[in-house]
């Protein structure tokens, strides 16, 4: 059991809960990820570590409330437990000094960039920063990716904060102008999203042949690379996100599969997320 | 006894009373019901309890199978099972799931008769000896072995059920509020567990048969025992990778329990490599015995292998056995099986995913094997309970490539294969026949074709070019101080031989920990 000591809602269906794990905490890097099962009858599923203090054995972690599992994880209150929370899990991110870098986030991705922006700052990067969400109540993490980030960038689907348009279009901008040598040149990006803009951001650094890796999402049972629930193709490979991963090269990876494996269960988790608001209604009534 | 044996001998087994195929096939109760206590009994009694016996050079674990079968005729059940145990600490998994017709039945003297493993003389005293008992020559069958030592443990978790009550379980490496004092270190985790010193601690990586098996006989030997699981329930592959119908999880669970009330832990969650290193683990604990056994998947790599409904079969059968998916949405992990289903392989992993296909809906379950029945390396008794349930052989085929259509598998596409020479596995090999391709529609695909050894990274640690940790015949690996047994050493084999190379490392550990000598030959 792993108590809830802290939790705070971010934004409308965005929680961020401290969770005493203190195995987890002692060994977590950027970049890796926990498996955790809400009950008894609650599926595994993976979420990025955020932060991790070793010190209060506490491990961060972000959700967007968007099907069942997420629903019943946002539900619980601080004091309470969840039943199972395994880690740290996947490859650390790759952190070195590259010079400049840029940390694209998108959504609840945010929350995955956040600790590989740190860490890259902490190593003594340039670090420029783009989130976005697809509204300003939905932007997540502003303040503390500003205390990692020489520049910061902010996008909104409808403008209603930051510029208007998608994290892509203003990396797409700062390389053309680095490009047309008014800006200083980027040689690292990392990112992390929803399918469609890890896509655009490996499509927009393409030309440029810079280097840029992504943290996928998965759809993970175990988590331990025993199911390969998660795999990936790679450069023609099958990965499994979960060992050889979550972060790989933006340009090798098959975004068109990932976007369809992750849509296995769409039917499913429609019907699961039903039945529970069914019951809550129920419960109300 | 002896006015019955005059009565003449059965020749063949006592049937085992089986859950009917139409039935079964719509849920995931156990198949094999179990024998009464007087079908036991009858069934021990065709056991000729033969001085030289062959059935137990049989039995990977050196079970004193006349004994226990002697118990049995004499309806002394306590004393039965006890036998059992002194050798075997997972009877009620082993009398359901090994390979008895393979290993200590296969060694009956009753059936086998006319045996190359005996002397003419005792062959010629055998034969005598049968036709005084009224044995015909013709489709002996063996004792029930396997039956018999199942009636026995259920027996004994029956009446331990009555007495014990609900299960208790020890789990998570969190702790509650009171607990709470930062980050241990694998030296602290190892303190937190154990109430003696070093020398007297083991940590056992992975609790699938290996580890119960090595931690059974440490903590009977005396010392403080902490097993390490990465999932969130004890028992690896009895828990996520045997379904139901096969193993009940409650009787995994019982046998699980028995060994925590022998002081055995069990700490779930901890990936060891990840969460805690070997190397933590060894400053800590005296020895470490690595039993995660061979978990990773295998698949192919042939075109198409990566579109929705194409499973590996530990992904189908973990969502099912661990994660409880055939009662989605009670459970809320999902599985998806559509109309007509395909399993490549032809082993016991196989048979149970395309039986698992059944049970969920499935219109065909079809398995694709490369080979032919004969050369099948599962259980002969599953493969006739999965025919009964109307599972279908495609022999002498194998996936070449896939075809889909938005992303979901439609189709597969087969080649015919012929069997060759023998290879390395004594078994002909399969061998394509050109221009023999066929297709097959499916709806889902479950790639069963062997796992992969699923070792941890240690620093020093020997392995194979196949992934399995090297080790000498007493489970020592190449890391002072570190043992290994079970799948992870052989890659993927029997449940029972994963437990005799847990128990041998114990008494190795033992050893080891008394003399503190790592080598045989240096002082």
């Amino acid at each position: 059991m792993y108590e809830i000591v802290e939790k705070r809602e971010l934004a409308p269906g965005i929680k961020r809960f401290d969770v005493f794990a203190p195995l987890v905490a002692r060994r977590a890097r950027a970049g890796q990820f926990v498996i955790l099962r809400v009950n008894e009858r609650g599926e595994r599923i993976p979420l990025t570590i955020v932060a991790a203090d070793a010190k209060k054995g506490t491990v961060t972690i972000i959700f967007r409330e968007v099907g069942k599992t997420t629903k019943k994880l946002g539900s619980l209150r601080e004091g309470d437990c969840i039943l199972d929370f395994v880690g740290p899990l996947g490859v650390p991110a790759s952190i070195k000094k590259y010079g400049c870098v840029a940390c694209v986030g998108g959504g609840v991705g945010v929350a995955a960039v956040y600790p590989r922006a740190r860490a890259l700052k902490a190593v003594g990067n340039y670090v420029i920063s783009i989130i976005g969400a697809r509204s300003k109540e939905l932007l997540i993490l502003e303040r503390e990716m500003w205390e990692v980030s020489d520049e910061l960038y902010v996008t909104t689907d409808d403008g209603s904060k930051g510029r208007r348009g998608l994290v892509s279009d203003v990396l797409r901008d700062l390389l053309e102008a680095a490009a047309a040598g008014r800006r200083r040149k980027i040689d690292f990006v990392t990112a992390a999203g929803p399918v469609a803009m890890m896509k655009a951001v490996a499509e927009v650094t393409r030309p440029y042949g810079i280097k840029t890796v992504v943290s996928l999402n998965p759809i993970m049972v175990d988590g331990t690379g025993m199911c390969g629930s998660c795999r990936v193709t790679v450069g023609g490979e099958t990965k499994f996100a979960c060992v050889h991963g979550p972060e790989f090269d933006a340009h090798l990876v098959d975004f068109d599969e990932l976007l369809s494996r992750n849509a296995r269960y769409l039917e499913e988790e429609r019907l699961a997320l039903e039945l529970l608001e069914r019951a809550a209604g129920n419960g109300g009534a | 006894m002896q006015a019955e044996a005059e009565e003449g001998v059965r020749a063949t087994k006592y049937p085992m009373p089986e859950q009917d195929p139409k039935e079964r096939i719509k849920n995931f109760e156990e198949v094999a019901l179990g024998y009464d206590e007087e079908t036991a009994v009858k069934e021990a009694k065709r056991c000729l309890q033969c001085k030289r016996p062959g059935c137990v050079q049989g039995c990977p674990v050196g079970v004193d199978i006349p004994a226990f079968i002697r118990a049995i005729q004499e309806r002394d059940f306590d004393r039965g099972i006890e036998v059992i145990r002194e050798k075997n600490s997972l009877p009620a998994v082993c009398g359901r799931v090994c390979p008895h017709e393979t290993q200590c039945e296969s060694l009956c003297w009753l059936s086998v008769g006319c045996s190359r493993y005996m002397r003419p003389e005792a062959r010629r005293k055998l034969e005598e000896h049968l036709k005084r008992h009224g044995v015909v020559r013709v489709k002996r069958e063996p004792v029930a072995i396997g039956r018999l030592e199942r009636f026995l443990a259920d027996y004994e978790l029956r009446k331990r059920a009555g007495a014990v009550g609900t299960l208790r379980t020890t789990g998570g490496q969190g702790g509650g509020r009171g607990k709470r004092r930062g980050a241990p270190s694998g030296v602290e985790v190892a303190e937190l567990l154990c109430e003696r010193g070093k020398e007297q601690r083991v940590a056992v990586v992975g609790s699938g048969p290996a580890g119960l098996s090595c931690a059974y006989e440490l903590v009977r030997l005396g010392y403080d025992v902490v097993i390490f699981e990465a999932l969130h329930e004890a028992g690896g592959v009895l828990t996520y990778g045997i379904p139901e119908f096969r193993l009940p999880k409650h009787v995994v669970k019982a046998e699980i329990e028995r060994l925590k009330e022998l002081g055995v832990k069990i700490v779930t969650n901890v990936v060891v490599g990840r969460t805690i290193t070997v190397e933590e683990l060894l400053r800590g604990f005296g020895a470490v015995f690595i039993g995660t056994g061979a978990g990773l998947p295998r698949f192919m790599g042939v075109p198409g292998e990566n579109l929705n409904g194409i499973y590996s079969a530990n992904e189908f059968l973990t969502r099912i056995n661990l994660m409880k998916a055939y009662r989605f949405p009670e459970y809320d992990t999902p599985i998806r099986v559509g109309r007509r289903v395909a399993v490549v392989g032809g082993g016991n992993v196989a048979l149970d995913c395309a039986r698992c296909a059944l049970r969920l809906g499935a219109e065909e379950s079809i398995i694709v094997y490369r080979r032919t029945e004969r050369e099948m390396p599962a259980r002969a008794e599953e493969i006739k309970r999965a025919r009964e349930e109307g599972v279908r052989f495609e022999f002498l085929a194998t996936p070449v490539r896939y075809i889909g259509e938005n992303g979901w598998v439609r189709r597969m596409e087969c080649v015919r294969m012929r069997l060759g020479e023998p290879d390395a596995s004594g078994r002909r090999r399969p061998i394509p026949i050109e221009g023999s391709e066929f297709l097959i529609d499916v709806d889902t695909v479950v790639v069963a074709i062997g796992q992969r050894p699923n070792a941890p990274s240690v620093r020093g640690l020997a392995v194979t070019k196949r992934g399995t940790i090297v080790v000498d015949e007493e489970g020592k690996t190449s890391v002072r101080g570190v043992f290994a047994g079970g799948d992870v050493t052989t890659g993927a084999a029997t449940v029972i031989s994963a437990m005799s190379a847990g128990k041998r490392a114990a008494l190795a550990i033992h050893k080891y920990l008394r003399d503190q000598r790592w080598l045989a030959d240096k002082a």
